[in-house]
C-alpha cells in the first residue's frame, strides 16, 4: 500500500472526478499530507482554491500515483502547506491573494500576485524585501522592464563585488486574472485562454485542458487526434529546445551557435503553419480533438524537416561541445543540487538535469505516449552544461517521435463529440511540456460551463530554484543560468 | 567551428535563396523600408520591445525577425536595451494593472520623437483577456498608439509589413 492510497483511503470521495481520484478529508489527514511532503515520500503537483475549499494534489513517484486532497476551510482558513514544505510558499500567497483564505501558519505574508493594482489592497503595498545584511554588499534592482526582449518582472540581486550574495524574484507583473475568466466561460473560449497561459507552451495547455475536460466528461478523443495532438507537442517541443539551446549560448556571448538554431527552429514553425496552419499551432487542440488535420504532403514536409535538422544538429552539438569558451561559461556554473530538484518536484529540464528522473510522458503515460517508445534523458550534474544536454537529448528523442508519429498516424475522424454533463462533474490532467508538466483542473457545471478552472505552470516550481542556483554565481552570469532555467512569467502570473 | 563557419562563406545565405512567394514579399517590404527610413531617419530605427503582459507568444515571434529569414538589422532597424535609446516602442500584451506604471514610466523615458506600436490582438484590446479586472485593456489604455499590429501572434512578416507602414505615416511627425 503507496504512501498517498493510504492518505486517500481515509476521506470522502468526490462523485464524478477523473481520471485520478480526489478526497474530503479532515484536518488531521491534511497534516498528515504534509509531513509526508515534508519527508520526502509525496510530491507536491499544485495548490489551488475552490470557493471555501483548498485542493491539493499529490503525487506518490514511487507509485506512480496521483490524488488530490481537499479541506474545507473553517472560517476562510486552513493550515499552511509552507508552513513545512516550503515549495508551497508562492502558490499560498498566490492563493491568499486571490481567494481571500487564510493559510494559517503562512512563513511569508508579503502579496505575491497582488501589486495592490486590482483587488483586495488598494494602495501598492510597500513591498519589504528580505534583508541581506553584512559588509560590502549592496543590491541591484533589474526590472520589470528588461534589456532584453523578455517578459516582465523584478529580480533585485545583493551581490559582493561580482557575486551574487541572494537572488530574490517578485513576479506577479503579467497577472491577467485567467482563471477568473475561465470560471463561467464556455469550453471554447476554455480552451482559447489556455492556450494564452504561457506563449510557448501554447499546445501543451491547450492538450492538457483537452485532456482535463474529456476526463470529466468521461468522452475519448479519437486516435487520429490522439496522435497530431502528440506530434503537435513534440513538434513545440523541438522549436523550443533548440530556440533555448541557441539562447543559452547567446547569452554567453556565443551568437554563431544562436544563428544556426533559430534557422532550425524558424524552419519548424513555417512547417507548422503549412501543416495547422499556425506557426505556433495555436487553437488547434480542442476539448474532443483537433480542429486540424494532416495531409499527405505536411507529412511529408515534417518527414523531410527531421531528416534535415537530423543532418544539421550533430555539427552543432560538437560545437557546443568542443568550443571551451563556452563550456567554460556554462560547466558548473548555476548548479542545482539533487535535493532541491526533488523537494520542489522540479518538472522537465531543470529537474532532469538535477537528477530528477520525472517526465508525465513516461511516469503517467497519456495516450499515445503509452504506446511510443522514447527515452528520458537524466543528468545528475545540474548545472547550465547539464540543462543544455538534457534539451540536446530531447531534441533527439523527439525528432524520433515524430517519425514514428508521423509513419504511424491512424486514420479516422478528427473530433469526439463532448455529451451535456447534466451534473458538475471534475477532471484533471498533466501533460509534458517543453519546460515541464503543466496541470490543468476544472469543474464543469451541469450546463457544461467552466464552474473553476486552475492552471499549474511548470515554473511555479523551477522559479525558486533559479533563486538558489545563481547564489554564488556572478551578476554577469545570470542571464545565462536564467536562460538555461527559462522559467515562464505569464504560465507562472496567469 | 571552423567547419561551420567555411560552410557559412561557400554557402549562399539563406535570405538570398531562390524565393518563395514569402521570402520575395519579403524582399520587396526590405527594399520599400530602405527607401522610407534613409529619409527619415538616416537608415536607422531603434525598437525598444516591451511586455505589458503578453503571454510571451508575441516575443517569440520578435525574436524570430532577427534570424536569417528575416534579418531585421539589414534594414537597419535594431532592438536596443534602453527605451532612452528608442525610437520605437513595440508594446505587446493586454495592459494589466500591474505593469501599468512600468509601461508609462519607460514611454516617458522614450526621447521625442518616438512612435508606439502595439502588437497583437491583445495589444489591440485586450484581446480575449479584455473583461478581466486585473487588465487595463489594450495599449492605449495607458499610451498612445501609432500603430497595431494584428495576429495572434502576428507573424515576422506582418510585424515587418507594419514597420513599414509606420514609417510611411511618419511624415508629420518627423
Amino acid at each position: 500500500m503507496s504512501t498517498l492510497d493510504d492518505l486517500l483511503r481515509g476521506g470522502r470521495p468526490a462523485s464524478h472526478h477523473a481520471p485520478w481520484p480526489r478526497v474530503t478529508v479532515d484536518r488531521a489527514a491534511w497534516d498528515a499530507a504534509i509531513e509526508q511532503l515534508a519527508g520526502g515520500h509525496l510530491t507536491l503537483l499544485g495548490l489551488w482554491p475552490d470557493a471555501a475549499t483548498v485542493h491539493m494534489a499529490l503525487l506518490d513517484e514511487p507509485a506512480q500515483a496521483v490524488g488530490v486532497i481537499s479541506l474545507a476551510c473553517d472560517g476562510g482558513r486552513y493550515p499552511s502547506v509552507a508552513r513545512l514544505h516550503p515549495p508551497a510558499l508562492r502558490l499560498e500567497r498566490a492563493l491568499r491573494d486571490l481567494s481571500g483564505l487564510i493559510p494559517d501558519g503562512l512563513p511569508d505574508t508579503r502579496p505575491w500576485l497582488d501589486h495592490g493594482q486590482w483587488g483586495p489592497n488598494p494602495e501598492p503595498p510597500d513591498y519589504a524585501f528580505l534583508p541581506c545584511e553584512g559588509e560590502g554588499l549592496h543590491q541591484v534592482a533589474v526590472g520589470p522592464v528588461h534589456a532584453g526582449i523578455i517578459e516582465p518582472g523584478h529580480f533585485r540581486f545583493t551581490v559582493n563585488g561580482e557575486t551574487v550574495v541572494r537572488l530574490e524574484q517578485r513576479l506577479g507583473y503579467t497577472h491577467k486574472g485567467t482563471e477568473a475568466l475561465m470560471a463561467g466561460a464556455d469550453l471554447a473560449t476554455g480552451a482559447r485562454l489556455a492556450g494564452r497561459v504561457s506563449g510557448d507552451s501554447t499546445v501543451a495547455y491547450a492538450l492538457a485542458f483537452a485532456r482535463a475536460v474529456e476526463a470529466a466528461l468521461g468522452v475519448i478523443a479519437p486516435p487520429r487526434a490522439v496522435f497530431l495532438r502528440a506530434l503537435m507537442a513534440e513538434w513545440e517541443r523541438l522549436a523550443n529546445h533548440l530556440g533555448d539551446i541557441g539562447a543559452v549560448c547567446n547569452d554567453a556571448s556565443f551568437v554563431l551557435m544562436q544563428a544556426h538554431c533559430a534557422i532550425l527552429r524558424e524552419r519548424m514553425l513555417r512547417v507548422a503553419a503549412d501543416a495547422f496552419g499556425h506557426r505556433l499551432m495555436r487553437d488547434r487542440i480542442v476539448p474532443g480533438g483537433v480542429t486540424a488535420d494532416l495531409d499527405a504532403a505536411a507529412g511529408q514536409a515534417m518527414r523531410e524537416l527531421v531528416a534535415d535538422i537530423r543532418r544539421r544538429f550533430p555539427a552543432l552539438v560538437e560545437l557546443y561541445e568542443n568550443t571551451a569558451s563556452l563550456q567554460d561559461r556554462t560547466v558548473t556554473a548555476g548548479m542545482l543540487g539533487p535535493e532541491l530538484a526533488r523537494q520542489y518536484g522540479a518538472g522537465g529540464y531543470v529537474g532532469r538535469a538535477s537528477g530528477r528522473p520525472f517526465d508525465s510522458r513516461r511516469a503517467l503515460a497519456y495516450p499515445p505516449y503509452d504506446r511510443l517508445a522514447f527515452d528520458v534523458p537524466v543528468f545528475p550534474e545540474g548545472d547550465v552544461n547539464a540543462r543544455v544536454w538534457v534539451r540536446i537529448r530531447e531534441v533527439e528523442q523527439s525528432l524520433a517521435l515524430v517519425e514514428e508519429i508521423v509513419d504511424r498516424l491512424p486514420r479516422g475522424t478528427l473530433r469526439a463529440d463532448l455529451p451535456q454533463p447534466g451534473e458538475p462533474r471534475e477532471g484533471m490532467a498533466l501533460v509534458e511540456g517543453f519546460r515541464g508538466d503543466v496541470l490543468v483542473w476544472l469543474r464543469l457545471g451541469a450546463d457544461g460551463r467552466i464552474a473553476r478552472c486552475s492552471l499549474r505552470d511548470p515554473s511555479w516550481f523551477q522559479w525558486p530554484l533559479l533563486e538558489a542556483a545563481i547564489k554564488g554565481n556572478i551578476v554577469a552570469d545570470f542571464p545565462l543560468c536564467n536562460k538555461s532555467f527559462n522559467c515562464s512569467y505569464s504560465g507562472h502570473d496567469l | 567551428m571552423r567547419k561551420l563557419l567555411f560552410a557559412s562563406l561557400i554557402r549562399p545565405p539563406l535570405t538570398e535563396r531562390p524565393p518563395s512567394p514569402d521570402d520575395a514579399a519579403l524582399d520587396e517590404l526590405g527594399r520599400a523600408f530602405v527607401r522610407i527610413s534613409r529619409e527619415r531617419l538616416g537608415r536607422s530605427l531603434s525598437i525598444r520591445a516591451i511586455d505589458a503582459g503578453s503571454c510571451n507568444g508575441c516575443e517569440l515571434e520578435i525574436h524570430a525577425l532577427a534570424n536569417a529569414f528575416y534579418d531585421i538589422e539589414r534594414f537597419g532597424i535594431r532592438f536596443v536595451a534602453s527605451p532612452r535609446h528608442a525610437d520605437v516602442l513595440m508594446v505587446t500584451g493586454p495592459v494589466t494593472k500591474n505593469m501599468g506604471e512600468a509601461l508609462k514610466r519607460t514611454y516617458e523615458a522614450t526621447p521625442n520623437p518616438k512612435w508606439v506600436i502595439a502588437v497583437g490582438d491583445c495589444g489591440r484590446d485586450g484581446g480575449c483577456f479584455a473583461a478581466s479586472p486585473a487588465v487595463m485593456g489594450g495599449v492605449d489604455a495607458v499610451v498612445p498608439v501609432d500603430l497595431h499590429i494584428a495576429g495572434c501572434p502576428p507573424t515576422p512578416t506582418d510585424m515587418l509589413k507594419g514597420l513599414i507602414a509606420l514609417l510611411a505615416t511618419m511624415t508629420g511627425k518627423a
